[in-house]
């Protein structure tokens, strides 16, 4: 190293990597719990706007409502299960489904706004499982009670690393990282480590690859750390071929539920024909008997929209103007926007759409890699201990295959449709579990080898020396002979995660060839990341966040190619297997990443159905 | 680009620095001013926007897509619970809106050890805190963990 470094040594009983949603309720929950435990959170932000939240929400997309009698979690169950066709865990879901309403209750006492339907005094339904709320604030609330949660918070630390004990075999110790702004080396040693590091936008090309690239869907800082962190830990992972792709307003990327579920509004083709249902008698024979379910599954609902979108029926288009017929709905339909996606009201009042008058365009996304979503890709986890299967529970709720490993949010897979609001209720969840393995530990120390720890000051920080030294063979500029930077090796990842694995360019269609020559170039990215060179700091925030990206593209691409069957269309299609096999992949597919050897192992995993 | 400062209001507090989620908001050395290094990581959160207490930053709508001469302005007064936008249109049309944000008083969270400490016993229930009081029903549901809950039925 050129420079003296400093290295801050930090010792816990809980580390919460990643303070959004997820982090935020474990730390709240594990202090509930273990009140004299030292639970620390770190955060490659600022906990008051990080995350998927950063920006507001303007609705609650998991409330049961159990109380008024509303739903039950078998109900949700149904809906989750039909909507992911059939795949996912049924303990999990329940499991959130039957803690949701409490934290909810809980953010409305901080003081979220809840929108209440007048006539019933209730929360007023946005669909049947979405609240609306006014939500401008609600990640500085829920940042606030995790800060008085933690006993420290570091702000600012971007996380690298995992540690793995170095007596006891498959066992987490902590994790490293270095603060953003001074460049110290962060070195947490603790008995448990939740990880809620959130999910993965940039895994592919997105649909604008100027200036706007940086307005996707998911935020630009989801970085897909909650799989690259687990990855080399061996951690075992699911469904990561369980991308999501999402339809929504064009180039804002404005989320479409309050237009459809709550103003009622509805999508045609160019020609004003309302398209899905024309779809569906062929959709059946791709599909079988999952087209039938109600609400149609949302990859269904994709596809229709890309049937019309290839035979040249676009734009598709949402005729706001229909329903925008009063100033209190001209408020809902703004206010949608500007507490959450505020770019799609940039674009309406750049290309002068008022949304009174004027139907605006809908497309479908670039993928994404999420948990929380219509979508549940991220790590086998241990199911809760009073109902989950033998086969689906190991020891502590939400616990990764890694002794001492959780996750909640976008981390944990199988476990589709939390949103905010479950993924808050999965780190409660996971937050209990670690204050009982703690416990249970009994004053056992996690082990880190000294070693191991040079060794990785090393590794996380040569970006910075393969920039110094190689920045000075040549006049300006960003080209060089011998190292890439993080935007040059992102936008390789994203071109051909976009080309071979099934991104927007190709609609969403991919083959065994074409995963395999994927697979050769993901192989040649990831050996030039021995050359990736960061000019600063920020930069290298940079480089780690693609490392953490290209480990879980390559999880995604291993995944795709292993299950043999077009399970989601209109999430992406395998050509080469173009219908749903119920016979041979009514199943989870897992991999385990053996950081030793580099090999991946891939397998399948059982679903148990345990709601009828 | 998507954010920009306005040299003559930012005094160079950092306060944008501090709040980006995507570290992006940056000191120019020379001016001592903020500025955003990297547009093309900027999602439009408006973050900065909220948090600048000289409201010296303002946005501009992605080049890919976005015609000039729009305006979305916003100021967010956390003491008063409130926040207002004003839109301007390309064809110069306006529109104004104003939201609540929060219901109680900011810092006022009761924090989790603040609670009457629970019993060791419930450590291994599958309860959480405040339940089941919170949930607002008596009892926490749960499945029955049968044989036939084991067995795939495809
Ligand atoms: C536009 C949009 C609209 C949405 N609409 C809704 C809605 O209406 N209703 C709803 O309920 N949900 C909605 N969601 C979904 C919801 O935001 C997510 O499900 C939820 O935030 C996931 O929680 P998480 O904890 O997994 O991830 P996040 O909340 O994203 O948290 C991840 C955290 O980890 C930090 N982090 C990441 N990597 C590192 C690292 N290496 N080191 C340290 N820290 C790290 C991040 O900075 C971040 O703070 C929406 C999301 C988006 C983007
Ligand atoms: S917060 Fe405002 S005043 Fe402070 S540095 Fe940023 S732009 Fe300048
Ligand atoms: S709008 Fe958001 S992402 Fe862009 S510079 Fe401001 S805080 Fe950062």
């Amino acid at each position: 190293m050129a420079r003296a470094r400093k290295t801050h040594f930090v010792d816990c009983d809980i580390l919460v990597v990643g303070g959004g949603f997820g982090g935020c309720g474990a730390a709240y929950e594990s202090r509930y719990w273990g009140r004299d435990l030292k639970i620390v959170l770190v955060e490659k932000a600022n906990v008051e706007r990080s995350g998927a939240v950063a920006q507001g929400l303007s609705a609650i997309n998991c409330y049961m409502g159990m109380h008024c009698g509303e739903n039950q979690p078998e109900d949700f169950v149904r809906y989750a299960r039909g909507d992911l066709l059939g795949l996912v865990r049924e303990d999990l879901v329940y499991d959130i489904a039957r803690h949701v309403d409490a934290t909810v209750h809980k953010f409305e006492e901080w003081g979220l706004p809840i929108i209440k339907n007048k006539a019933t005094g209730r929360y007023l339904r946005e669909g049947k499982w979405q609240i609306l709320i006014h939500g401008e604030s609600y990640k500085p609330i829920v940042a606030e009670a995790a800060r008085k949660s933690a006993s420290e918070v570091y702000n600012r630390v971007m996380v690298t690393h995992l540690l793995m004990d170095s007596t006891r075999p498959n066992r987490v110790a902590g994790a490293v990282g270095f603060n953003v702004r001074d460049g110290s080396f962060h070195v947490f040693r603790s008995k448990a480590v939740i990880v809620g590091a959130g999910g993965g936008s940039h895994i592919y090309r997105p649909r604008a690859v100027g200036e706007g690239m940086g307005r996707t869907w998911y935020a630009p800082w989801s970085t897909a750390s909650a799989y690259g962190l687990l990855i080399p830990t061996g951690a075992k992972m699911i469904q990561m071929e369980n991308k999501i792709v999402l339809a929504r307003f064009k180039d804002g990327y404005g989320p479409v539920g309050a237009w459809f579920l709550l103003l009622k509004s509805y999508a045609t083709n160019a020609y004003g024909e309302k398209y899905e249902a024309a779809h569906i008698e062929k959709l059946k024979a791709r599909v079988g008997k999952y087209a039938e379910s109600a609400p149609l599954p949302t990859c269904l609902r994709n596809h229709a929209m890309l049937e019309e979108m290839k035979a040249g029926r676009g734009p598709i288009y949402m005729h706001t103007q229909e329903v925008l017929d009063s100033a209190e709905k001209e408020e809902i339909g703004w206010e949608d926007f500007l507490d959450m996606t505020i770019s799609q009201a940039v674009v309406w009042a750049a290309q002068n759409i008022d949304p009174k008058e004027k139907p605006s365009e809908l497309i479908t996304s670039e993928p994404y890699v999420m948990g929380s979503h219509a979508t549940c890709s991220g790590a086998w986890a241990s199911g809760p201990e009073d109902f989950a299967p033998g086969d689906y529970q190991w020891g502590y709720n939400r616990m990764t295959t890694v002794q001492g490993l959780f996750g909640a949010g976008d981390t944990i897979g199988g476990s589709a449709h939390k949103f905010s609001s479950g993924s808050f209720t999965e780190g409660r969840l996971a937050g209990k579990a670690a204050v009982r393995y703690v416990r249970d530990l009994k004053g056992d120390q996690p082990h880190v080898d000294e070693n191991e720890i040079r060794q990785l000051e090393q590794t996380v920080f040569q970006p910075l020396e393969t920039f110094r030294v190689g920045r000075n063979e040549f006049v300006a500029g960003t080209v060089s002979p011998n190292y890439i930077t993080p935007l040059q090796g992102l936008q390789r990842l994203e071109k051909l995660m976009d080309e071979y694995v099934g991104g927007y360019s190709t609609y969403y269609v991919t083959s065994e060839p074409l995963l395999k020559r994927g697979l050769e170039l993901i192989e040649m990215l990831e050996e030039d990341m021995a050359h990736v060179g960061a000019e600063d700091l920020h930069q290298l925030q940079r480089a780690w966040e693609l490392r953490h990206r290209i480990l879980t593209a390559e999880s995604v691409t291993r995944h795709t190619l292993y299950r043999q069957e077009t399970r989601w269309p209109g999430y992406y299609y395998r050509a080469d297997h173009p219908n749903l096999d119920d016979a041979d992949w009514h199943v989870f597919t897992a991999s385990q990443y053996d950081a030793n050897t580099g090999e991946w192992h891939m397998g399948k995993l059982p679903v148990h159905h345990m709601v009828d | 680009m998507p954010t920009y400062t306005d040299l003559t209001r930012c005094d160079g507090c950092g306060e944008c620095v501090d709040i980006c989620p995507s570290d992006i908001m940056h000191i120019d050395p020379s001016y001592r001013r903020s500025f955003n290094v990297e547009p093309n990581f900027c999602w439009e959160c408006y973050s900065c926007v909220k948090y600048c207490p000289q409201h010296a930053i303002d946005v501009r709508g992605y080049a890919d897509f976005a015609p000039l001469g729009h305006k979305v302005r916003v100021r967010r007064e956390p003491e008063k619970g409130t926040i207002s936008w004003k839109i301007r249109y390309r064809d110069g049309r306006e529109k104004a809106f104003s939201f609540p944000i929060r219901t109680t008083p900011w810092g006022s969270i009761k924090a989790p050890g603040d609670y009457a400490p629970p019993g060791m016993e419930a450590l291994n229930s599958p309860m959480l805190a405040h339940e089941p009081e919170a949930l607002k029903v008596t009892a926490l549901p749960t499945l029955a963990q049968s044989d036939t809950a084991a067995q795939s039925k495809v």
